[in-house]
């Protein structure tokens, strides 16, 4: 038998509300606890209930940095899962199944799409096999797929028996059997299962034991039924006495911001942005290290238009202030954006991207805001745009973004997607004392205010910036106005004034573009000297890093050039680095290509190829290998879309 | 260093030298007029006043007062008045827009701050035009309404705003008249002093605009001799509060009597305090019970960083809550 590989993905479906994230978090966690390193990815339908959702946690004892298109481990319990990810299983790999559903017809299968149901009967049919999971599985085998029927329902009868409880109540743990059974049949052993099941279900001392119990008699029930194990995959721990954390985006996000002070968030609750809010509410008293006591104030709005501007009048008086939304927010949000430029007020919006126009796939993944977030609002003004591609970046650069708002009083929009703020990561714990804390410039209060009483609030200065005074300082008294206005916030229409003020707010944008440093702007990664040259941004990072690992084993080197300073677009850095692109490979969430567009437009360089994916799903190592790869050979076309039907 | 005394604040100290551009004989004088007057009388520094307006001619009055004064967006003074006064609690928070600004374009914000009972105040210049505009019908306009400047008569209906307030929950709802400076003044000190979301609806006459709801017309000129269509509730011996610990009968007594009066139009329209509730917890004192900080240490005050500039929020719990073991 060949060498157990140790790069494992693991898939788990079901209805939405069946509890399949709590069985991939149970899964998960015994593997990190397990000192595995993992990558997990969660799908999910716009929904609350019945909807098919799935969730892979991919295990190894190295980092990972994104998913797998292919698992090696399929878990369901319903024919749903069954049919829409069997031909996801890689060979030599393993599904698990319920014995009692594997004979409904796909037709019967509510909420399968017409679309997969049709190219699954064409699959089957072409082989001469039933349109039903049964079908499906006897296509896997052929392919060399273990296939595991699991009797759930016997498995609940015993279950209940042993543990003297109803079935009912086993019912609601037959999502921890159904991790045990992969566990069992991984090899993994199950103390670190038990363990998990603390964490997971900590304080609730009868579910934990009773859960714990599943698991050893699920364990049992596997060596019995299937004594002899041949899967090619074992979940082997590591010893590890590294602190870690397993952290999803939204949480990094969160975490950021607290470290960074804010004291003031706001938002309207809409998908993929809404558990940030909700993770900083339930957060939301903490010590202080100065002895006392601080807290975040998160206020739920009426709408967005709501959102934007409560936030700027927190941001008014001093306290780090933000607000967190997706794309449909942020469309009505661009108002305020205006009125926080003109007044140049430090206001940060973490903008979590979803499948766009219009409601889209609001759980689903996509990078269809780039140009908006850079444009939005009428006018013009300057902003400050950065994108995190992966968890830690989303929290340094989440904090980093409020030294960049109070810095250069400008909006600072921070973008995300949804399949960043819904990865869930083991990672080494954050670094908060790298953060440091700039307020930026602001007047003295004791500093006596001109004759007339009012402070001069945008008094012109060599950089742009002007001192902010804040509401309630004594003698900082001035006006603010979404109008053109004179040094003391007063609104005039004189032409030369508003050239002065035209000319001190851009100013701020040619200030920050010099002093950002230039690693904040982009990063290498790869083979830094590489001609092939790939541009991305955002959360394709992970997936594009490991995508140069595996072509490196084929002896082909690349490098990524990583934008995560979107505006003001970083053209001093980029221009040496796309001197010896060639190929110059641009790779974007989205149809258009929109960092294709800005690189041309702002470096004259246009994209020799285009690596787009817009089915609303992220891209994989494996994917993108693939796309790079036909590239290298020489027989790819200029624009190459990822697709894949079974995500 | 020796103690300064506080200055006293007298209304010349609310007086700004800037080129005012409202129209000759407009209402917002009167109201301009008594908000000054009602701030000295109330002893307020302008440092600690903060002046949101709205967009419409009723916006402008943030710029002639020396107040820190913010002009916003139209239809959102509310959420901007409401981010500040929640982040600085000791700001005396006063919101001013037009009946389009509130009741149009921001009706939404208007519904929802009543929901909060935030400690501000909002008010609302009520002239049933949008005047900056030349004049289209605002939200308050009576349906079939048709002042000089419509090709024809409105066939859109008017909110009352009295109870719209009302059904959103504002703890203090009264009506003043532009040109009634006297008991205007007396009307926004109570409005200030409120210790929750005072909203006060003023009748403003627009002369340039709207020549149905006029000074003389306000005055009755049009009625029988010697009968005023503008009258003080207060003279008829109303009683608005509803104290602390009223019961349900009283509260819901007491919110009749207030659709009641809000309800009069046409030959007797009442001024003074419709309602002033004290049975509902401000916002403030939510949050003061929720986030234990709040009071001494609120958004605008509270310590983020030491000396060095290190983040002094203490996050240990919160990562161990997400450690791996």
């Amino acid at each position: 038998m060949t060498k157990p590989r140790q790069d494992l993905a693991w898939r788990i479906g079901g209805p939405q509300g069946s509890g399949v994230d709590t069985a991939a978090s149970l899964f998960a966690r015994a593997c990190a606890i397990g000192g595995l390193w993992l990558f997990g990815r969660r799908e999910y339908y716009s929904n609350i209930m019945g909807r098919h959702s799935y969730y892979d946690v991919r295990v190894a004892p190295w980092e990972l940095t994104c998913h797998r298109s292919t698992v090696d481990i399929l878990t369901s319990f319903e024919p749903e899962t069954l049919a829409r990810h069997a031909l996801s299983v890689s060979e030599g790999g393993a599904i698990i199944y319920d014995a009692s559903e594997a004979d409904t017809p796909l037709h019967r299968i509510p909420f399968l799409d017409e679309r997969v149901r049709q190219d699954l009967s064409c699959y089957l049919e072409a082989r001469g096999l039933a349109c039903s999971p049964a079908g499906l599985l006897a296509a896997a085998r052929l392919r060399e797929i273990h296939t595991y029927a699991v009797p759930f329902d016997a498995l609940t009868r015993t279950l209940a028996g042993k543990l003297q409880i109803s079935q009912a109540a086993v019912g609601r743990t037959l999502n921890t059997a159904a991790v045990a059974v992969s566990g069992a049949l991984l090899g993994f052993d199950p103390q670190y299962l038990w363990r998990a099941l603390t964490k997971v279900f900590a304080g609730r001392a009868r579910l934990i034991e009773m859960n714990q119990q599943v698991v050893a008699l699920t364990y049992d029930l596997v060596q019995e039924t299937w004594p002899a194990q041949d899967l090619p995959f074992r979940i082997v721990p590591q010893e590890s006495h590294q602190q870690r954390l397993l952290v999803n985006g939204n949480q990094a996000v969160a975490l950021g911001k607290l470290a960074a002070g804010m004291s003031f968030q706001t938002y309207y609750p809409i998908s993929p942005a809404t558990d940030e809010s909700v993770y900083l509410e339930a957060h939301e008293s903490f010590p202080s290290l100065d002895g006392d006591e601080g807290s975040v104030l998160v206020v739920q709005t009426e709408d967005e238009l709501a959102a934007v501007t409560m936030a700027s009048g927190a941001a008014l008086t001093g306290a780090r202030s933000a607000t967190a939304t997706s794309g449909p927010g942020f469309s009505l949000m661009a108002e305020g954006l205006g009125w926080a430029g003109i007044n140049e007020v430090p206001l940060v919006v973490t903008l979590y991207q979803r499948g766009g126009p219009s409601t889209g796939m609001p759980t689903r993944s996509e990078q269809g805001d780039l140009q908006f977030a850079i444009h939005a609002g009428h006018g013009e003004f300057p902003r400050l745009v950065l994108a995190s591609g992966n968890i830690q970046e989303a929290f340094y650069d989440a904090a980093q973004a409020f030294n960049y708002a109070e810095r250069y009083q400008m909006v600072v929009i921070h973008i995300l997607d949804k399949a960043l703020a819904s990865t869930t990561q083991t990672l080494p714990p954050f670094d908060v004392s790298s953060i440091r804390i700039e307020r930026g410039a602001v007047q003295a209060s004791s500093v006596a205010t001109s004759a007339n009483g009012s402070y001069a609030r945008f008094s012109p200065t060599r950089s742009g910036v002007s001192p902010r005074a804040l509401l309630g300082q004594p003698a900082g008294m001035h006006w603010l106005t979404g109008g053109e206005h004179t040094s003391h916030g007063r609104v005039t229409e004189d032409p030369v004034v508003r050239e002065q003020m035209m000319e001190k707010r851009a100013q701020k944008l040619a200030l920050a573009a010099q002093e950002i440093p230039p690693d904040e702007k982009l990063k290498v990664y790869g083979a830094p000297y590489a001609a092939f040259t790939v541009v991305s941004w955002g959360s394709n990072q992970g997936a594009i890093r490991e995508a140069l690992r595996l072509l490196e084993t084929d002896g082909i080197y690349a490098r990524l050039v990583q934008i995560r300073l979107l505006w003001p677009f970083p053209v001093d850095e980029l221009l040496p680095l796309l001197e010896r692109a060639s190929p110059l490979v641009v790779v974007e969430l989205n149809f258009s290509g929109q960092l294709a567009h800005l690189l041309r437009e702002h470096t004259g360089r246009e994209s020799d190829f285009l690596v787009l994916k817009y089915n609303g799903r992220p891209m994989s190592g494996q994917e993108l290998y693939g796309a790079f790869g036909h590239i290298h050979a020489g027989h790819a076309e200029p624009r190459i879309v990822l697709r894949n039907p079974y995500e | 260093m020796a103690t300064a005394t506080t200055p006293q604040p007298t209304r010349q100290d609310y007086h700004v030298e800037y080129p005012n551009d409202w129209c000759p004989g407009c209402g917002d004088f009167g109201i301009l007029s008594a908000v000054q007057q009602a701030l000295a009388a109330l002893q307020l520094l302008p440092h600690q006043v903060a002046l949101f307006g709205g967009i419409g001619c009723s916006g402008k009055a943030v710029y002639y007062l020396p107040t820190y004064g913010i002009h916003t967006l139209h239809g959102r003074v509310l959420p901007y008045a409401t981010g500040a006064k929640l982040a600085n609690p000791d700001l005396t928070v006063i919101a001013i827009g037009g009946d389009g600004d509130g009741l149009g374009i921001g009706a939404g914000h208007f519904v929802n701050t009543g929901r909060r009972n935030v400690d501000l105040t909002y008010i609302l210049f009520n002239n049933a035009i949008y005047g900056l505009t030349k004049g289209q019908a605002a939200p308050t306009l009576p349906l079939g309404a048709q002042t000089k400047s419509f090709p024809e008569p409105t066939i859109q209906g008017a909110i009352n705003p009295l109870m719209l307030a009302l059904a959103s929950g504002y703890t203090w709802i009264g009506r003043g008249y532009a040109y009634h400076v006297r008991h205007l003044v007396e009307l926004i000190q109570r409005a200030i002093r409120h210790p929750g979301l005072a909203y006060l609806d003023v009748l403003q006459p627009c002369p340039t605009y709207n020549d149905l709801h006029t000074k003389d017309w306000f005055a009755g000129k049009d009625l029988a001799a010697g009968q005023a269509r503008l009258y003080d509730l207060e003279q008829e011996g109303y009683d608005p509060v509803i104290p602390a610990g009223a019961d349900d009968k009283m509260v819901f007594d007491k919110m009749t009597q207030c659709i009641a009066k809000a309800h009069e139009w046409g030959e007797r329209i009442a001024l003074g305090v419709l309602l002033e509730n004290h049975t509902l917890s401000s916002f403030q004192e939510r949050l003061g019970t929720r986030l234990k900080s709040y009071r001494q240490a609120p958004p605008a005050r509270r310590t983020i960083a030491n000396a060095l500039g290190h983040p002094t929020t203490g996050l240990s719990a919160l990562f161990s809550e997400l450690a791996v073991t």
